[in-house]
């Protein structure tokens, strides 16, 4: 299995890319071949990311393992550095697998304007950046991973969305953008201080050798650039624009997965490169994240579009994920890498079940909804089944993302002041009501009631095949993570303990 | 067999999985798998509660009554102190974040096995009634799993050795009663009744969990209840902190207990199918709030001071649901929110007993309340089911159902008997527990108050038993005796009224809760054991004796009394009290209002909001509220601030790039000019800068 | 004698400068552009000659291919032009504007 240790990571990273040469090859008319490429591409991937898993040795989770350290552009000392540890592996492994799930269920779902070459090559080009971002260990590397995620989403919103795609698409794209131009300047000027762009020597460092201004600033920097993605209050209006616009497949991507590299680069880069700087900034990211979380909640509230309610409950549910971070504590840090995997299941799931709600009726207005229970029972119950996950509901995933963020709250890392954070500890919790009062108001409107006068002779189709093979796995794995949590924790906690145990 | 108590919660829950997946391929439909599942958890739970006893007797006989000291794990055992009567905790790794190691398990002490014992023998006696009151349901199969799961949570809870694995089940029963009150969900009533008690209690979550941190860190990051009891009641780290974990906790309770002022849900939960009322208003659900106050009896000691007598926060709720509670019964048609607004009068004496240290008083309640309570709503169910066409209500369709029901009518005598405390049946008992240690332990005011509440309760039962049984029959159905899915567990719950207060009367010497129930030792307060008062168990008896005389006189047609018969509509007094009743203290009222208004305008709502958040906090005020305030922010402050901010560096960038483009004419020789014209500036500059 | 040579190029580099900048008509720009060149040409052989530089001649013969390919390439672009819009006239071409 040597080869396999060397070899795996850039396989995961580069399989999708091969694949997606391929159906450039192949011509249009023939979409069974096209999908059927698409299919087994992800599937050899996933086949890789599952062989990481057998191979990874779980009694060193801190330790950066399957190591690929290349010369790649020696003109700026940039490498190709990939490692997985314990906090990038369960993220690899959602990516891989909500990506297969998505082909799976792009098999009969295509959206307007159809052309299944398109949207599935961008969703294998899409992986490529995912893959590679949770992989990389050199700055260069993961921002060229980071940004080529852009594209294909940019592409994915703006030819497959909705009426409003191209407004969406742009403000997508240049939002992001802006944020990873102030990311790149950090990552520079990391460079020329540290001189460095290896992230493991870099964390070694811990940017002693930097003033605590300078710090403070290029902190400032990877900030916006990783709070834009993730989206933090109040740099997130992208969010519902893109998602209420995106396909279904890519809503559930970008919820699933996009976000959650926002989040990743705070974990993996900005706290354990500049740690000083992380304390100064640390109050400030908890306050924006419940600001986030009740901000969220509101607007969720207002909401008259199914989807649109979804998209801003992602913002007060990575609230919760932000405010395990800014604790700058391994409870906090372990729970919002749970946070972020509940997170990306959960609300992929919703999206999902939001998609074929559309597919169905033809709108997502909530006031003309109703009755899903009546007409469609089993896609009712798998929604109030992701409804009840999404609010947190402890025995389901969901829960162990919040609970453990509002618990590290009241003693966050030593240095932070108590008094702060346990006032954000009870605002997070009363927005744990407000998403029950949310979703469950959202759930009441499309499930419960009889179907609307102008729905009721229509035909729903309940839960297809293809559905239930795309959806049961993101089940499964809510209800599994849900009763036993230890198979993320006991992944992630040796790791997060190498970082934040001190 | 203790070691395999974790089976009492694991055979639901596998009984649930196995409903859903085959429950409709069954003969029976799923029901035979539901009823085996509990029965044979009932089971399980008389083994372990007869292991239990015999842990307690064997230990005692060995070293002799006064010396025994039950601590947990015998993490703090102190030799002299003599042997312990641990709790068997079994337990195994759940999961590991930090250093911090959390584990799920069983607790089995003498509290859990009661409530084990209560829980399942309720639970199978309404799985047996709901194969006949829900036969030919639509959803048939589906409430028989809910039923699974929820008997399951609140198994999962009272077996909990650690507080995360104790909110785990409260969460789940809070599901599982969303999912049974929202049972017939094509109506939009029930659904939002499901809603509200689903948001209020999750309202009083938010103190459940942060007393559950709280607690957590107050005693050195540990999850393990026996540890935070011994740990609080050392006042380990200060009083102040627990008693902010204690205050926390109580918020919980208030919500799942239907104190004050979060009780509004719980008669709204009617709307569910009766026998989950009975499950939920007896054994499940609403109790977990008493039963945590009972199992995390050292914080509530500690943070509220319990020992010193006066008022604290728990008795005072308590105090006031008792009474609020009580004289909400009065005024109600439905004959099972007359049964609602008395379980929230009931649980308001428990934790209330809890409040002024009478935990023997307050479980003891506990247990004899689900017989009599679970009856009452059986029986609630028989009418409805056999007497009245499905109607609850008592003035239009039921009356004189004695003759047509004698057996529901003589078991719904003796659960109303029980209630209002008749001697000898088991409310009695369990209240007088309660009184008398009110009265001992320097909480006289509350005894006062209790005592007020034991009138109230015999009266408006009273009237209860009188407009259902008594009188001309008014209903249009044909009234007839319940089939015997419905009549056994009817009877078998009237025996239990009878006798379950036996277990701890004290009058006779029989402390049997004192004996194998309360705790002894370090994570356990030093309780006060009243003495029993004949003075004061006479006066009590004589008060409901009074009030049901009273009651009696009133409501049945008796000449001289027709003076009083008229009073609401001739006295302005009289009418105002009564519809100040009638309209629930104006709380709900005030929704609607509020509602109208917000319609009006979101400014109103708002204010609506910051008024009502405090009294009432049920969240159909505090999310229809946010609701508006969400309106506002996400309108001008999303869209026009935030939004427009980003909008306008965008538009601000289109504008340079316009005026960039008057240079981009398309003609070639202006651009020839443009490129000359630079070079001859550039050649200009370099003659003259060298 | 180099004067008089610079002076004749001088001269010839601004008529071309004036054709390309004012007339109208495309064939005309294209031979001014051929005028530009050619005063170029003109300097480099005579700082050539007078340095005794032999690359000055050999760009000269350089810019003479270039111009002929230019000026093959400019005319077929004319061409095309004149046959979308029947006029060899510059200032009807203004579809780049931006």
């Amino acid at each position: 299995m040597n080869w396999f240790q060397d070899w795996a990571l850039t396989l995961a990273i580069f399989l999708p890319a091969i694949g997606m040469v391929i159906i450039l090859f192949i011509p249009r008319a023939k979409e069974n071949a096209i999908k059927l490429v698409a299919l087994l591409t992800s599937l050899v991937t996933l086949a890789v990311g599952i062989g990481i898993l057998a191979d990874f040795d779980y009694s060193n989770t801190g330790v950066m393992q399957f190591r690929v350290n290349d010369s790649w552009i020696d003109l700026i000392q940039a490498r190709y550095h990939l490692g997985v540890d314990g906090i990038s592996l369960p993220m690899l492994i959602l990516s891989m697998v909500v990506t297969v799930l998505c082909i799976v269920y792009s098999w009969n779902h295509f959206p307007e304007p159809h052309n299944p070459k398109g949207l599935l090559a961008l969703i294998l080009l899409l992986e490529v950046g995912m893959n590679g971002t949770f992989l990389a260990e050199d700055l260069i590397l993961f921002f060229v991973f980071f940004e080529i995620v852009l594209l294909p989403m940019f592409f994915m919103i703006g030819v497959w969305g909705g009426p409003n795609r191209e407004y969406a698409s742009i403000k997508f794209f240049l939002f992001t953008l802006f944020g990873s131009a102030l990311m790149l300047l950090g990552f520079l000027a990391l460079f020329f201080l540290a001189g460095t762009f290896q992230i493991p020597s870099l964390t070694a460092k811990a940017g002693i050798d930097i003033a605590h201004n300078t710090q403070n600033l290029i902190f400032l920097g990877l900030f916006l650039g990783f709070a834009i993605k993730v989206p933090m209050f109040p740099f997130h209006t992208w969010l519902p624009d893109a998602h209420t616009e995106a396909p279904t497949v890519g809503s559930v991507l970008l919820a699933a997965v996009l976000l959650k590299l926002g989040a990743y680069g705070f974990i993996r880069i900005a706290l354990p490169t500049l740690p000083h700087a992380a304390e100064t900034w640390a109050p400030w990211i908890g306050l924006l994240a419940v600001v986030g979380i009740i901000y969220g909640a509101l607007c969720c509230l207002a909401q008259t579009d199914m989807k649109r309610l979804i998209a801003f409950s992602s913002v007060s549910h990575m609230g919760f994920v932000m405010l395990g971070i800014a604790t700058l504590t391994a409870f906090g840090i372990n729970a919002a890498i749970f946070g972020m995997v509940a997170h990306g299941l959960i609300t992929g799931m919703l999206f999902f079940v939001a998609g074929s709600v559309q597919h169905n009726y033809g709108t997502r207005e909530l006031s003309r909804l109703g009755g899903l229970l009546t007409s469609a029972p089993k896609m009712g119950w798998i929604f109030g089944f992701c409804v009840m996950a999404s609010l947190g509901l402890p025995g389901l995933a969901g829960f162990w993302g919040e609970f453990p963020a509002v618990l590290s709250a009241y003693q966050p890392a030593p240095g932070l002041d108590v008094t702060t954070f346990r006032i954000f500890m009870v605002v997070a919790a009363i927005g744990t009501v407000l998403a029950a009062g949310y979703l469950l108001w959202m759930y009441q409107r499309v499930a419960f009631g009889t179907p609307k006068p102008e729905f009721a002779e229509a035909h729903i189709h309940d839960v297809s095949k293809i559905e239930w093979l795309a959806w049961s796995p993101m089940l499964i794995g809510i209800v599994v993570f849900g009763i036993y949590p230890q198979a993320i924790f006991g992944i992630t906690n040796g790791a997060v303990m190498k970082l934040y145990g001190g | 067999m203790m070691n395999f108590a974790w089976l009492i919660p694991a055979i639901p829950v596998v009984s649930f999985a196995l409903i859903l997946f085959f429950g409709k391929k069954m003969p029976r439909q799923g029901s035979e798998i539901g009823i085996a599942a509990i029965a044979s958890s009932f089971v399980l739970s008389c083994i372990v509660a007869v292991q239990w006893i015999q842990r307690v007797d064997e230990t005692v006989s060995e070293h002799g009554l006064g010396i025994v000291r039950a601590i947990g794990k015998g993490l703090l055992a102190n030799p002299e102190q003599g042997v312990a009567i641990t709790p068997v905790i079994n337990t195994v790794e759940w999961f590991r974040i930090g250093t911090l190691e959390v584990a799920v398990g069983t607790q089995i002490d003498g509290l859990a096995v009661m409530m084990l014992f209560v829980v399942t023998l309720i639970s199978l006696l309404v799985h047996i009634y709901s194969t006949s009151y829900m036969h030919g349901d639509v959803r048939y199969t589906y409430f028989y799993a809910a039923l699974s799961l929820f008997t399951a949570s609140m198994l999962t809870l009272v077996v909990a050795p650690n507080t995360l694995q104790l909110l785990l089940g409260w969460e789940l029963v809070g599901l599982c009663s969303f999912m049974l009150i929202g049972h017939w969900w094509e109506e939009k009533e029930n659904t939002n009744a499901a809603l509200k008690a689903f948001l209020t209690t999750r309202t009083g979550d938010i103190g459940l969990m942060i007393g559950v941190i709280v607690t957590f860190f107050a005693a050195g990051q540990t999850f393990d209840i026996v540890q935070i009891n011994v740990l609080a009641l050392e006042g380990h780290g200060g009083h102040t902190i627990w008693m902010v974990g204690a205050s926390c906790l109580l918020v919980g309770i208030i919500g799942k207990s239907g104190q004050f002022p979060l009780h509004t849900w719980l008669p709204d939960a009617m709307a569910g199918p009766t026998p989950v009322s009975a499950l939920i208003h007896a054994a499940t659900m609403v109790v977990a709030g008493v039963y945590l106050g009972a199992r995390m009896y050292g914080v509530f000691w500690q943070g509220f001071s319990i020992e010193d007598g006066g008022v604290n926060p728990m008795a005072l709720v308590g105090g006031i649901t008792i009474l609020i509670g009580a004289a909400l019964a009065f005024v109600q048609d439905d004959i099972k929110k007359v049964l609602a607004y008395s379980t929230i009068s009931q649980l308001g004496y428990m934790v209330m007993a809890l409040g002024i240290g009478a935990w023997v008083g307050a479980v003891f309640h506990l247990f004899t309340h689900a017989f009599f309570k679970a009856l009452l709503f059986l029986g609630a169910g028989s009418i409805a089911h056999s007497g009245s066409h499905h109607s609850f209500d008592m003035k239009k369709d039921m009356g004189g159902l004695r003759k047509h029901m004698p057996v529901t009518f003589w078991t719904f005598m003796v659960g109303s008997f029980a209630l209002a405390g008749i001697f000898p049946l088991a409310g009695f008992w369990s209240k007088d527990e309660i009184l008398a240690t009110a009265g001992q332990g320097g909480y006289e005011i509350f005894m006062v108050v209790g005592l007020v509440g034991a009138f109230l309760t015999a009266a408006y039962m009273t009237r209860c038993v009188w407009l259902s049984f008594f009188g001309e029959y008014r209903g249009h159905a044909d009234p007839h005796e319940s089939p015997k899915p419905i009549i056994i567990p009817l009877i078998v719950l009237a025996v239990f009224s009878v006798l379950a207060g036996l277990a701890n009367a004290s009058a006779f010497g029989i402390e049997k809760f004192k004996e194998y129930i309360e705790p002894h030792g370090e994570a356990f307060p030093e309780v006060l054991t009243p003495q029993f008062d004949v003075a004061l168990a006479a006066l009590s008896f004589a008060i409901v004796v009074i009030a049901i005389g009273i009651g009696g006189f009133f409501w049945v047609d008796r000449r001289e009394l027709r003076a009083l018969k008229g009073l609401t509509d001739r006295s302005g007094a009289a009418k105002a009290g009564h519809s100040f009743l009638m309209n629930k203290y104006y709380l709900d009222h005030l929704y609607e209002r509020g509602i109208v208004a917000g319609i009006k305008g979101p400014i109103a709502r708002a204010a609506y909001w910051l008024n009502q958040n405090v009294i009432d906090g049920v969240v159909n005020a505090a999310g229809r509220g946010s609701a508006a305030l969400g309106r506002l922010t996400y309108r001008f402050v999303d869209q026009d601030v935030v939004d427009k901010a980003v909008n306008s560096i965008a538009q601000e960038t289109g504008n340079v790039g316009g005026l960039l483009r008057y240079v981009q004419s398309g003609r070639v020789q202006r651009y020839a000019l443009m490129l000359f014209g630079a070079v001859g500036v550039l050649a200009l500059s370099l003659v003259i800068f060298s | 004698m180099v004067a008089q040579f610079l002076v004749l190029a001088a001269v010839l580099f601004c008529i071309g400068v004036y054709g390309v900048l004012a007339r109208r008509n495309g064939v005309l720009v294209l031979m001014s552009v051929e005028l530009m060149l050619n005063a170029v040409n003109i300097n480099l052989i005579t700082f050539s000659a007078y340095l005794r530089e032999t690359s000055g001649q050999v760009f000269a013969l350089f810019v003479i291919t270039i111009a002929a390919a230019e000026v093959g390439v400019g005319l077929a672009i004319v061409l095309l032009i004149y046959r979308n819009i029947s006029s060899p006239d510059l200032d009807q071409l203004d579809q780049m504007s931006g």
